[in-house]
């Protein structure tokens, strides 16, 4: 139980997925003008995430490792997220319309995020993880993303109403934001060894 | 006077409409490898292969890929691109597998790739979409070699390795995760102080086309067909 709290923490905080990352950039800067969309979207991210990941550890450690088609996953993972998010998608719509409205509209756009599958990946060649640890990585990568993507809206609202020179304004105002977020992010690094050691005491 | 058209091709990926500078497109490996000036070259090189080869695939089998369907055969042409290029870079160039890591497979989510597929590759004849395959591919290749030179030599006083000034007065943060926010930016900065055109603008203010990857297209095939 500590262990699978250690890896949220880990995947959430520290490795940030997109202040350290740098995975999901374009819809972190797209999608983050209000905080509502951004909390809509970072929900979204959360579901998908989450069932992307725990699908792509079943099927590669029931499926494609036994056959010996590790080199298939890429190929394999791609295309059963893509079909997962239009699952999910229709699955919401017919059953709980109010989920559907506030995060649908945003399922589409995570397809062919590069985050989901970046994740997928990682859990298996990066970390290792078995089916439930590689669950809940997706949910910590996810919860990182949905607070670092909320943050981001908040300074936005406030660069809106400052002058700024023009050349700045638009893309590269948002990016100096992100990149002081990441500098205050990087006061995480410190609980990285810290971490290290208690999942290994920890265990399985 | 009249132009070659298959070097107007590189000349329109190299400066015109330079993928990362200009359409600010790709921006996830632009930001994470940029770390070290040879990993910009190794990353921006396997990138211009899957770009070449996608593009020429996409472009022969054109007529033959039914419309309706076309996003998930591109993912799959791409995915297997890149699964051969990620094993060759493994059994050959360990170091740079190590050094890239899983941005290798990301490759196949590089919005680079599916854009000038949807884009360019499945209207025109194979011979072009490889030029243009050639002239974004290096354009990609020289923005990432261009961010990775500026934040290896403040970040650690080098270039390529070599040492220009020793490290105690390099500013580290530079080739950590925030550098690469404030080198992008500078970058963009400038190009608006000169009066490049980008197309930032559409970066923050999504649309529906403008996100990234595969998305944008799939985005706009629905947005149209809305408006039909």
């Amino acid at each position: 139980m500590i262990r699978l709290l250690l890896i949220v923490i880990l995947n959430a905080l520290i490795s940030n997925v997109v202040l350290n990352q740098f995975l999901g950039i374009c819809s972190f800067l797209g999608v983050s003008q209000r905080i509502k969309a951004s909390a809509s979207l970072g929900g979204a991210v959360i579901f998908v995430m989450t069932i992307a990941s725990a699908v792509a550890s079943a099927l590669y450690s029931l499926v494609l490792h036994p056959l010996g088609l590790d080199f298939m996953k890429m190929i394999i993972f791609i295309l059963v997220i893509a079909a997962l998010v239009q699952i999910v998608e229709m699955f919401l719509k017919k059953k709980s319309p109010s989920v559907y409205k506030a995060l649908g509209i945003y399922l589409p756009l995570i397809t062919t995020n590069c985050a989901v599958l970046g994740i997928a990946i990682d859990n298996i060649d990066k970390f290792g993880y078995n089916f439930i640890e590689s669950v809940f990585s997706g949910f910590g990568t996810a919860l990182g993303y949905t607070i670092a993507i909320v943050l981001l809206a908040g300074i936005r609202s406030r660069v809106d109403e400052t002058s700024i020179p023009r050349p700045v304004r638009g893309a590269p105002i948002v990016m100096l934001a992100a990149a002081l977020m990441s500098i205050a992010f990087m006061g995480f690094a410190e609980l990285q060894p810290v971490i290290e050691v208690a999942l290994k005491g920890v265990g399985q | 006077m009249k132009k070659n058209p298959y070097l107007e091709r590189l000349y329109n990926g190299l400066i015109k409409e330079n993928p990362t500078l200009v359409l600010m497109l790709g921006m996830c490996p632009t930001l994470a490898v940029s770390t070290a000036a040879i990993n910009g070259v190794s990353m921006g090189l396997s990138t211009l292969a899957v770009l070449i080869l996608s593009n020429f695939l996409i472009s022969v089998m054109r007529n033959v890929i039914p419309d309706d369907v076309r996003l998930p055969a591109y993912i799959v042409i791409v995915a297997s691109l890149v699964t051969v290029v990620k094993l060759l870079i493994k059994a050959y160039l360990p170091s740079v597998d190590v050094a890239l890591g899983t941005y290798i497979d990301l490759i196949v989510v590089n919005c680079i790739i599916l854009g000038r597929a949807e884009a360019y590759a499945n209207k025109h004849t194979p011979g072009l979409s490889v030029m243009d395959g050639i002239g974004m591919g290096l354009g990609f290749t020289v923005a990432l070699t261009l961010a990775g030179l500026v934040r290896e030599l403040l970040g650690a006083g080098t270039v390529f390795g070599l040492t220009v000034f020793p490290q105690e007065y390099a500013v580290g943060i530079m080739i950590q995760p925030p550098g690469a926010f404030l080198v992008i930016a500078l970058f963009i900065i400038i190009m608006n102080a000169i009066g490049i055109k980008t197309r930032q603008r559409q970066l923050v203010e999504i649309d529906g086309c403008s996100g990234c990857c595969a998305t944008c297209s799939m985005r706009c095939e629905e947005g149209k067909e809305e408006t039909k």
